[in-house]
C-alpha cells in the first residue's frame, strides 16, 4: 500500500546555518512504528536529492512519537549568504510530508485499523 | 516561596507581533514576561547601528512598548526579562528610564547584564590563548579577523538570577540564550540549585517552548492549522511552573490560538540538533525524556525531563561581512509563462556575461512553481503565472549593483506578458556570515548592574 507521509505525520522545520532541521511527528502513537521503519536516513537523503547536498542525520524521539532529521548543506549557504527564497528551510517540513512510502500488508492494517 | 509562577512569552523575535506583550500583561495573570529579540544576524545589525550612533544598538521597539506597559507591570507586579539590550544594554536601560520618568514612575529598578560583547577584546583573548576557531569548519579566526562585525558570548541564567536577586523589575541583557530568559525566574523564585540538573533541564524545555512566541500556540501549525481558533488574536504561550519542577504550558483563556500536545510537539522539534544533547550554559537537557500530557483545555503538562552537568564552554556567536547580494523578480503570465521566464533568465545571464560581471553565485528560482520544494514539487498542467526570481552574490559591490539595473529592461526587451516591477531597482545588501565558536567559561565574566530610577 502506498502512503503519503502527510496522512500519518505532521512536521516543523527550521535552520541552523546551512543545515535544515525537519521534525517529523506521527499523528497518532500507533503510526510512529511505521515512520520509524520506513523513513530511514537513506530514504530521506534520496527524497531531498537536489536540495540536500550533504549528509542526513536522524534522531529518534519515541517519547514524542517523532524523528528529528538534520539535512546538512541544504540552504544555499544559510543565513544572509543564501540566495534561496526559503533560506531558512521553513518549508522543508511540508516537502518532507510529500514523501510517498510503500508499506507492507501488515503495516497497512495498522493504518486502516 | 510562591506556590507557582506564570512566565509568559512576549516576543519570539525582533519584528514579532507588537500587540502580544501588551495582551500578555493585560489579558490575565502572569508573574514574569520574557521577550526574545535576538537572532544570529540581529547582533550584527545592532552593532552597525551602534557604530553610527552610540545611543543605539538595542531593540528599539522596547522603548514604545515599555511606555505602553510600564504602568501595568508596576501595578500588577510583573517582572520583564529580555535580551533586547542587544549590543548596548546601557543605552536601552537609559531610554527606558527616560520613559519611566516621563510617566512619573519612581522606585523602578532595572538590571542590565554586560560582558557578553567581546568584540573589543578579541586580540586580548587571542593573547590569552582563546583561539575562537570556527566550531563547524575548524578554520582559524585569522582568516576573517579583519571582517568581524559582531562577537558575543551566550550567557545563561546566572546573571539574570543575580539581577532579580538585587530587586530588578526589568532585566535587560545582551546575548543570552533564549531559554535562560524563561528559566531564570524559576531558579530565582523556587531556589532550584545549580546542580539540580533535572529541574534546570525542565526549565530549559519550558524556555524552548516559549522562545518562539506563537509557534507554540497554534502559529505555523502543520498538523491542522484550520482547527486553530482566532489566529488574529493568538495568545502567546505561558509556562505555569511549580517548585517541584512540574510545568504546564497554557495561554490566556480569552485569547485565540491553541495549546495541544501537537502544537507543543512541533515547537519542541523546532531548530534542534541531537535531541539527547541540548546544550545550554547551565546544563545539558535530554529532549528524548520529555513526556507530554493534555491536562485541560489549552493546558499541556510536561514532566520527566532529565538533565546532565553543563560543559565548561560558552558558545560564541560572531558575524563577519562577506560581500553583497541583490535579488530581482519579474512576473510572467500565461501563455507559456514558465518557458518565457526561463528565456528571460537566459537573456539576463547573457547580458551579465557580456558585461563581464563576476559573481560567486547566480541563482534562479520560479516562485509559484517550485522555489520551496525544488525537484520534489509536482508540475501543474497549466501554469497561469510564475515569478522569475534571480539573485546574485559577490564581493564586487559595483557588479552586484549593476545586476540590479539589468532587471527592469527585460520588461521591454524580453518575452511578453510580463509585469511586477514596482519596487524599483534591487539594491545590494551586505552579506553577514556567521562564525560560531566555543570558549572557556572562565575567560569571560558577566557583569550585573542594577539601578533605580
Amino acid at each position: 500500500m502506498k502512503l503519503q507521509l502527510l496522512q500519518i505525520a505532521h512536521a516543523r522545520s527550521g535552520d541552523k546555518g546551512d543545515t535544515g532541521n525537519v521534525g517529523l511527528i506521527a499523528r497518532k502513537p500507533e503510526y510512529y512504528p511505521i515512520i520509524q521503519k520506513y523513513v530511514t536516513t537513506e530514504v530521506v537523503k534520496k527524497h531531498f536529492e537536489g536540495i540536500c547536498h550533504g549528509n542526513v542525520e536522524r534522531f529518534e524521539m519515541p517519547n514524542l512519537y517523532a524523528i528529528n532529521f538534520l539535512l546538512h548543506n541544504s540552504l544555499g549557504g544559510g543565513g544572509t549568504v543564501s540566495l534561496k527564497n526559503d533560506a531558512q528551510g521553513k518549508t522543508l517540513s511540508s516537502a518532507m510530508l510529500r514523501m510517498v512510502i510503500e508499506i507492507d500488508e501488515k503495516d497497512s492494517q495498522q493504518i486502516k485499523g | 516561596m510562591k506556590d507557582k509562577i506564570r512566565v509568559a512569552s512576549g516576543q519570539g523575535f525582533w519584528g514579532d507581533l507588537l500587540t502580544a506583550p501588551v495582551d500578555q500583561v493585560t489579558k490575565g495573570p502572569i508573574d514574569y514576561m520574557m521577550m526574545d529579540y535576538l537572532a544570529e544576524v540581529t547582533m550584527s545589525i545592532m552593532q552597525k547601528q551602534k557604530m553610527k550612533d552610540t545611543t543605539l544598538g538595542y531593540a528599539k521597539d522596547l522603548v514604545p512598548l515599555m511606555e505602553k506597559i510600564l504602568p501595568t507591570i508596576v501595578e500588577k507586579n510583573i517582572k520583564v526579562i529580555t535580551n533586547g539590550g542587544g549590543v548596548n544594554p546601557e543605552a536601552c536601560r537609559d531610554a527606558i528610564f527616560k520613559v519611566a520618568k516621563k510617566l512619573g514612575i519612581t522606585g523602578l529598578k532595572i538590571g542590565i547584564v554586560l560582558g557578553d560583547n567581546i568584540l573589543g577584546c578579541l586580540d586580548e583573548l587571542k593573547q590569552k590563548g582563546v583561539d575562537l576557531k570556527n566550531m563547524e569548519t575548524g578554520d582559524s579566526l585569522d582568516s576573517v579577523r579583519q571582517k568581524i562585525v559582531s562577537a558575543n558570548v551566550y550567557f545563561g541564567a546566572r546573571p539574570i538570577v543575580e539581577a532579580l536577586k538585587q530587586g530588578a523589575r526589568l532585566v535587560i541583557t545582551g546575548r543570552t540564550t533564549d531559554t535562560a530568559l524563561t528559566y531564570a525566574p524559576m531558579i530565582h523564585e523556587f531556589g532550584w540549585t545549580w546542580d539540580d540538573w533535572n529541574k534546570l533541564a525542565t526549565g530549559v524545555v519550558a524556555g524552548h517552548i516559549l522562545e518562539c512566541g506563537g509557534q507554540a500556540t497554534g502559529g505555523n501549525f502543520s498538523a491542522d492549522w484550520k482547527s486553530v481558533p482566532d489566529l488574529a488574536h493568538i495568545g502567546f504561550p505561558i509556562a505555569e511552573a511549580y517548585p517541584n519542577g512540574e510545568i504546564i504550558i497554557t495561554k490566556h483563556e480569552n485569547a485565540g490560538g491553541l495549546v495541544s500536545v501537537q502544537t507543543v510537539s512541533e515547537q519542541l522539534l523546532y531548530e534542534i540538533g541531537d535531541p539527547a544533547n541540548y546544550i545550554t550554559p547551565e546544563c545539558i537537557a535530554d529532549f528524548t525524556t520529555i513526556r507530554l500530557e493534555q491536562v485541560g483545555k489549552d493546558r499541556v503538562k510536561f514532566s520527566g525531563v532529565k538533565g546532565r552537568p553543563a560543559t565548561n564552554l560558552y558558545k560564541v556567536s560572531m558575524s563577519y561581512s562577506d560581500g553583497y547580494t541583490a535579488v530581482g523578480t519579474l512576473t510572467y503570465a500565461w501563455p507559456d509563462a514558465l518557458e518565457k521566464a526561463k528565456a528571460a533568465d537566459q537573456i539576463l545571464r547573457t547580458r551579465l556575461a557580456d558585461l563581464g560581471l563576476q559573481f560567486d553565485e547566480i541563482r534562479t528560482e520560479f516562485l509559484g512553481l517550485n522555489s520551496c520544494h525544488g525537484p520534489i514539487a509536482e508540475m501543474p498542467n497549466v501554469i497561469n503565472e510564475v515569478v522569475l526570481r534571480v539573485g546574485v552574490r559577490g564581493h564586487d559591490y559595483k557588479a552586484v549593483e549593476r545586476f540590479g539595473m539589468e532587471i527592469a529592461p527585460l520588461i521591454l526587451t524580453g518575452p511578453p506578458a510580463v509585469t511586477g516591477f514596482a519596487g524599483g531597482r534591487p539594491k545590494p545588501s551586505e552579506v553577514i556570515a556567521y562564525w560560531p565558536a566555543l570558549m572557556q567559561k572562565d575567560a569571560v565574566k558577566a557583569e550585573v548592574i542594577v539601578q533605580e530610577v
